[in-house]
């Protein structure tokens, strides 16, 4: 097999279509968006989840996280994990409510902040990572700890309480982070569009073929020339960022913000990724996959309430689909590394 | 040693490397010229990967002269090295088993179409590419974006030699290539060392298995425990000379002193017994001849 030149019509044999589905990292994801909304349509299909309220609501609560779960994919197929996004939404929702309701900044200015503010943060768990060697997971689980408890701490510490309400917006600002396409919420169209540029770069840019490597083997990719650092550094950035976006999108909508808001966010975003079939080891996976699993945590959690059944119930579900999850992944994994 | 007339497209003066107390390299020379197999031969130990990692921009020397073309340089990464046409195809590290073939053929160098913002990655150009060079080496890749990890090793490790050579490496270091290959798999990757030969490629081939390297190699250095026995043309030394030295040299012999004197003792005890232990010297004595004569007599 390894000398001789295969027959010619070998190479014909096509290698079927459903072989080769199985092969797509995301295939696990659509189907169970697809069952589960099958399953919310028979259920509560007469309670309104069919109707366009009811999809606007839950691709709104998919959205939320969908927007996290892009670039935190990513980061998680080039190896790391970024546990600290959570607290990142928290912590720019003040930088964007405090200056602009304490201390009367525009709001532009308050939103240049919080990215600034954000970029740093991703850029020192990156650098973090990649200089001391330790797993992503201890860093940025000591990321998550800091940076809440000094989002709490500074809030308190300036205005005695830990909400800060009363944000005002209008024009420009309000329209892209907070308004309405055609009835449709902005976060759905930011989840989507990023998704779409989240995608591109990773099936069809240089970068997108160095997050491959860098998480399949960040040696081997090294030693082609990959700047695997880089490519680390820049992804945490992109996860920090991505959870400012989100912070401005619900600071603008409600018009305050909380210094507790995005808690547990960094663990329902891994819970989609991996759902979305990104191997936690890294160097496999797509970012279509875990937008699909964004919108099963959005049918689920809405769907679960248009039922009537007691939303606790939720959390359980979570829990065994991200058993189930990892255990297909792996299925998956070694179908795909298996000679064909 | 005869002195080539061209430059050494790489060559080795005098390189030392320390590992804190430990002196893993000492004043080691070595060169390798434009079209010519130079075979990096040393038991484990022996300093043979630190060398090639100096080589490849992965450590720095910390003595001696490192000239590439004439000119003396100190990479300061691999990706340095790369660019000067020094590509490494390291062993168990050559290639990422999930990506596609493709995508590894050119990872760290992708070629891209478009401007701008616009600018991408070009999958059709790196699928057909990867698909030619494979054919070129023999090995018919039905569908490029099937993972490399699909493969067999000596497949792999074709897909890494045959990335280096298409990037335009002049010298070719290669690690270990068919140490954990089997018999027929080997051949894959020395047919295609050969054929790097021929493309005028400067050749590193780095084996502790002399059966791989004594018929593709033009000279051979040996090293051992970090000190160079110096290098040989073929025509100089045997295979079995080879094998002696690698083993290092003396030991070997002290071995078969040690050997011979435990035959002679278990004679004495046969002429003195009647169930001396004759088996058991003519076991020692068949070992003695396995180790002085080369593990594969039968294969070669």
């Amino acid at each position: 097999m390894a000398t001789a030149t295969r027959p010619a019509d070998e190479r014909l044999r096509s290698a079927g279509v459903l072989r080769k589905l199985l092969n797509r990292p995301e295939l696990g994801a659509v189907a169970g968006a697809i069952l589960v909304f099958a399953f919310f349509a028979v259920v509560a299909g007469d309670d309104g989840f069919l109707t366009s309220t009811g999809t606007i609501s839950y691709l709104e609560v998919s959205a939320q996280l969908g927007i996290i779960v892009i670039p935190v994919a990513m980061l998680m197929i080039a190896g790391e994990f970024d546990l600290s996004v959570g607290s990142m939404i928290g912590a720019a929702g003040i930088l964007i409510a405090l200056p602009t309701a304490e201390f009367g900044w525009p709001m532009w200015s308050a939103l240049l902040l919080a990215f600034a503010v954000a970029l740093l943060v991703g850029f020192i768990n990156g650098y973090l990572v990649v200089t001391t060697g330790l797993p992503s997971f201890i860093v940025t689980l000591a990321m998550l700890f800091a940076l809440r408890g000094a989002t709490i701490g500074f809030t308190r510490l300036i205005t005695g309480r830990t909400q800060v309400s009363g944000v005002q917006s209008e024009g420009f600002l309000a329209g892209i982070f907070g308004g309405e396409v055609a009835g449709i919420p902005v976060s759905i169209l930011w989840w989507v569009l990023l998704g779409a540029l989240g995608t591109w770069i990773l099936l069809r840019t240089t970068f997108g073929n160095w997050i491959f490597g860098t998480g399949g083997d960040p040696v081997a990719a090294r030693n082609v020339g990959v700047p695997v650092r880089r490519v680390k550094i820049l992804l945490f950035m992109a996860t920090s960022a991505s959870a400012t976006l989100l912070a401005a999108i619900t600071v603008l909508d409600a018009g305050s913000a909380d210094v507790l808001r995005g808690t547990l966010r960094e663990f329902q975003a891994i819970i989609a990724t991996v759902i979305g079939g990104v191997l936690l080891t890294g160097g496999y996976g797509s970012v279509i996959g875990p937008m699909f699993g964004a919108l099963i945590f959005g049918m689920v959690s809405q769907g679960i309430f248009f039922t009537g059944v007691n939303t606790d119930w939720f959390q359980v579900f979570l829990g065994v689909m991200l058993l189930i999850a990892v255990l297909v992944n792996n299925y998956i994994r070694k179908k795909a590394s298996e000679a064909r | 040693m005869t002195d080539s007339a061209t430059t050494p497209l790489i060559e080795a003066q005098g390189i030392s490397k320390y590992f804190g107390q430990v002196i893993a390299l000492q004043d080691i020379s070595m060169r390798v010229s434009a079209g010519e197999v130079m075979c990096l031969l040393g038991d484990n130990g022996a300093g043979k990967s630190t060398l090639i990692k100096i080589l490849s921009g992965v450590h720095q020397h910390d003595d001696g002269r490192l000239l590439m073309e004439g000119e003396e340089v100190k990479f300061t990464s691999p990706r340095e090295a790369l660019d000067r046409g020094i590509a490494t195809v390291f062993q168990d590290l050559a290639t990422i088993p999930l990506m596609s073939i493709s995508r590894n053929f050119f990872l760290g160098r992708e070629p891209t179409k478009g401007g701008g913002p616009f600018k991408r990655f070009d999958a059709a150009t790196a699928d057909r590419v990867t698909r030619e060079e494979m054919h070129r080496i023999g090995i018919d890749v039905r569908d490029p974006s099937q993972p490399v990890g699909t493969l067999s090793g000596g497949e792999r490790q074709s897909v890494a030699i045959a990335r280096a050579v298409y990037f335009g490496a002049k010298v070719l270091i290669l690690d270990e290539p068919t140490s954990a290959l089997g018999v027929k798999e080997a051949a894959v990757v020395l047919r295609y060392i050969a054929q790097a030969k021929e493309r005028n490629l400067g050749v590193i081939f780095i084996t502790h298995n002399v059966h791989h390297a004594y018929p593709i190699g033009d000279r051979f250095t040996i090293l051992n425990r970090g000190q160079s026995y110096g290098t040989f043309e073929k025509s100089e030394v045997t295979r079995e000379e080879v094998v002696t030295m690698m083993a290092g040299g003396e030991e070997m012999d002290k071995l078969t002193a040690e050997l011979e004197e435990f035959e002679r003792s278990d004679r004495e005890t046969e002429r003195r017994g009647p169930n001396g232990g004759s088996h058991l010297a003519d076991a020692f004595r068949e070992d003695a001849e396995e180790i002085q004569h080369g593990e594969g007599r039968e294969k070669a």
